[in-house]
């Protein structure tokens, strides 16, 4: 058995059923290998697309995405992809091909120091020298990428060991790592110091992270909240960790959050943040938020909590296990109905005004009403970035059963549509739809090959505006009108044709449009369909 | 805030630079970065001395753990510390100094442990702070070079360490 096989034999140990990737010089024996087996390769057309479709699947699956490119500009298209992954936690196994052992270092043709690129923004890499060395590599990237903190790992394997015979192949059955045990358990004493500060609170609300999906708690918090009456909000991560129209959310935190949402976090008197960084755009002055509030942080990685803000009561733990942990405990929290009541007074009020929208155009607002609506109740909905991410986090309704994902942390244009695409392969019984604007669409463009050869199933919409809305917004709030590098040209590309092109059905909305009929046939399209929503440039977030 | 960090590692191809990266990654200070094997082959210990406010101390502890080559860190502030400096230094000396640079190598607890007709090497082992003073005692002379391995310490002896 050689390294390539011995890979693939892992693969399948691991309940590995599909990656993708991109083929090359060096991965060759990796794609050779794959032959005989039933793991299916999916060939993207550029590699940080393979990262996002991995993304998507992960998101989705619960279990790492697996990516296999080859050396050199392969390796480095992936950097995107693992930096988006490594931003929100996503879980991905990143296999490429490296030039032969005795050349490394010497620049030849398709040669990147991988492993050294990708430092900082991988939980682990390895450059594998010693084909022997490949299963228990194997095994310890999945227990890492899946474990505590989830995170991308990449292995780098030079061709000589893919094709190097080893001496014996004897997977390890389970991981032994004396620098790696990550904390799974809350500690005991400090979930009673948590209960016990729940207990003293008039005015909680809980804080929920991305943390809330990757560690699969949703149940759990849904249960905690609903059972004590927190009122929940949310980072963008956060999203459909509570169903938007649930009577205890009060929507996402932030610069770019609702404004009743950071009042309601301003004015707690204990704040638990669960699986959330308290990051910049979350939270804009960290140094003030401990002021007047107790402050519970509830994180699987040590090193986020106290990173931005210091917490009173650090809880280090997988949210799954915390909550049951917590749901063991007998809590008598105080009756705060008329702090509820407030909240929903805010709610009520303090929901901002929308600029005029030019007749010719689509209200965003009432489309994204409409089409969560319309959604299958157990939809999948990947949202680009831009302003289409903005909207969405305001008027897209995640239902009881829906999933909202985008590229939360990195921000990472061109990541809907890959993601969707991956997101539906991971679960193709449910409807998946991704949103992007013309720019983040043209992004990752490439990708309706891949989806239309593999008889991919999602909606894609996208807002045009010919303009790229977001940075137009930052120009215009703080430094001049004129914005430069945000046109995209009012003419091209002609969705149409480009649907056309790749043998997908083509939809357009404008302001003349009958709304609920588009839709209607949008969403029940057979096939992958572009639904081309023609929005106001002048439009704000 | 002055912390040393006793940093445990996978003796592996990479780490240093994974470590040192981490450092310029997260904008934390490197004062100096010692690195060397350890009793046991397999392990290398790093003692890195660095600088910053107490979140930043808290943080940099917590990164490196968080790091997947590191075995153990230990974080101690000077005063519990035994540390120590090597430096040797590269003097030109003359008739008229020369018996000024030994008598300052008494005082110093330095040994002269090269010379030629006009070149003397010197070597001390002493905290940084006595390594300093060494090196500006000798300023008055002429300096050819000056080679520094930055702090190695470990915590001092207590009774209930492991």
């Amino acid at each position: 058995m050689n390294g390539a096989q011995a890979i693939v034999k892992c693969l399948e140990a691991e309940g590995v059923q599909e990656l993708y990737g991109y083929s090359g010089a060096a991965i060759c024996p990796l794609y050779d290998a794959l032959l005989s087996t039933k793991i299916k390769p999916v060939l993207v057309r550029q590699e940080q697309n393979a990262a996002h479709i991995a993304s998507g699947y992960a998101r989705m699956k619960g279990k790492a995405g697996v990516c296999v490119v080859t050396s050199g500009p392969g390796a480095t298209n992936l950097i995107t992809g693992i930096a988006t992954a490594f931003a929100d936690s996503i879980p991905l196994v990143c296999i490429t091909g490296q030039v032969v052992s005795s050349m490394i270092g010497s620049d030849v043709f398709q040669e990147a120091d991988i492993t050294g690129a990708v430092e900082s923004f991988v939980k682990y890499s390895y450059l594998v020298r010693d084909v022997n060395d490949l299963p228990r590599v194997m095994k310890e990237a999945f227990y890492i990428a899946e474990s505590g903190r989830r995170g991308p790992v990449l292995i780098d394997v030079p061709t000589d060991v893919l094709t190097a015979e080893l001496k014996k192949f004897n997977p390890p059955e389970t991981v032994q790592m004396r620098t790696y045990k990550p904390t799974v358990e809350g500690n005991a004493a400090q979930v009673k110091k948590v209960i016990k500060e729940l207990e003293k609170a008039e005015r909680p609300i809980m804080c929920v992270g991305g943390g809330v999906a990757l560690s699969g708690a949703i149940d759990e918090i849904r249960a905690f909240v609903r059972k004590h009456q927190i009122p929940v909000v949310s980072t963008m991560m956060g999203i459909g960790a509570m169903p938007t129209e649930d009577n205890l959310y009060f929507g996402m935190v932030g610069n770019n959050g609702r404004p009743y949402a950071n009042r309601a976090m301003n004015e707690a008197d204990l704040l638990l943040v669960v699986g959330a960084r308290v990051a910049d755009r979350a939270v804009n002055r960290p140094d003030l938020i401990t002021e007047n509030k107790i402050l519970v942080h509830i994180d699987v990685d040590p090193a986020e909590i106290g990173k931005n803000v210091g917490p009173t009561i650090p809880l280090v733990g997988d949210i799954k296990h915390v909550f049951q942990q917590i749901e063991k405990e007998e809590i008598h929290v105080k009756e705060h109905g008329a702090w509820l009541k407030t909240l929903m007074e805010y709610r009520l009020k303090m929901t901002e005004k929308r600029p005029k929208i030019g007749k010719q155009f689509v209200d965003v607002k009432l489309f994204l009403e409409k089409l969560s609506e319309r959604m299958d109740k157990d939809a999948i909905f990947v949202c680009d970035v831009g302003q289409n991410q903005i909207w969405s986090t305001h008027f897209f309704r995640v239902s009881e059963k829906g999933r909202f994902m985008t590229s939360g942390g990195m921000g990472t244009m061109g990541y809907a549509i890959p993601a969707a695409y991956g997101a539906s392969r991971a679960r193709p019984d449910r409807q998946a739809v991704a949103l992007c604007g013309d720019g983040g669409f043209q992004m990752s463009m490439c990708e309706l090959g891949t989806i239309a050869q593999y008889k991919g199933g999602i909606g894609i919409v996208v807002l045009r505006n010919n303009t790229l809305g977001m940075v137009m917004e930052t120009i215009r709030n703080l430094y001049d009108s004129r914005g430069t590098m945000v046109d995209l040209g009012a003419e091209w590309p002609d969705y149409k044709k480009i649907a056309e092109a790749y043998g997908m059905q083509y939809f357009s909305l404008d302001g003349a449009s009958d709304m609920e009929q588009v839709l209607y046939s949008f969403l029940h399209a057979e096939g992958t369909r572009i639904l081309e929503v023609s929005v106001d440039p002048q439009d704000r977030v | 805030m002055k912390k040393i960090y006793s940093v445990l590692v996978e003796n592996r191809a990479g780490v240093l630079a994974k470590v040192a990266g981490l450092f310029s990654r997260r904008n934390f200070n490197i004062d100096s970065l010692v690195v060397g094997e350890t009793d046991a082959r397999d392990v290398s210990c790093m003692t890195i001395v660095s600088t910053g406010d107490e979140r930043t101390i808290e943080q940099i502890e917590k990164q490196l753990n968080k790091k997947l080559d590191v075995i153990k860190v230990k974080t101690f502030r000077e005063e519990d510390a035994i540390d120590r400096e090597l430096m040797l230094v590269k003097v030109k000396y003359n008739k008229s100094n020369r018996r000024d640079i030994m008598e300052n190598c008494e005082i110093c607890h330095a040994e002269i442990v090269d010379m030629s007709k006009s070149f003397m090497l010197i070597q001390i082992c002493d905290t940084t702070e006595k390594v300093e003073l060494f090196l500006q005692v000798l300023k008055g002379i002429s300096i050819v070079e000056v080679a520094r391995t930055g702090t190695v310490a470990l915590q001092k002896c207590r009774e209930n360490e492991r």
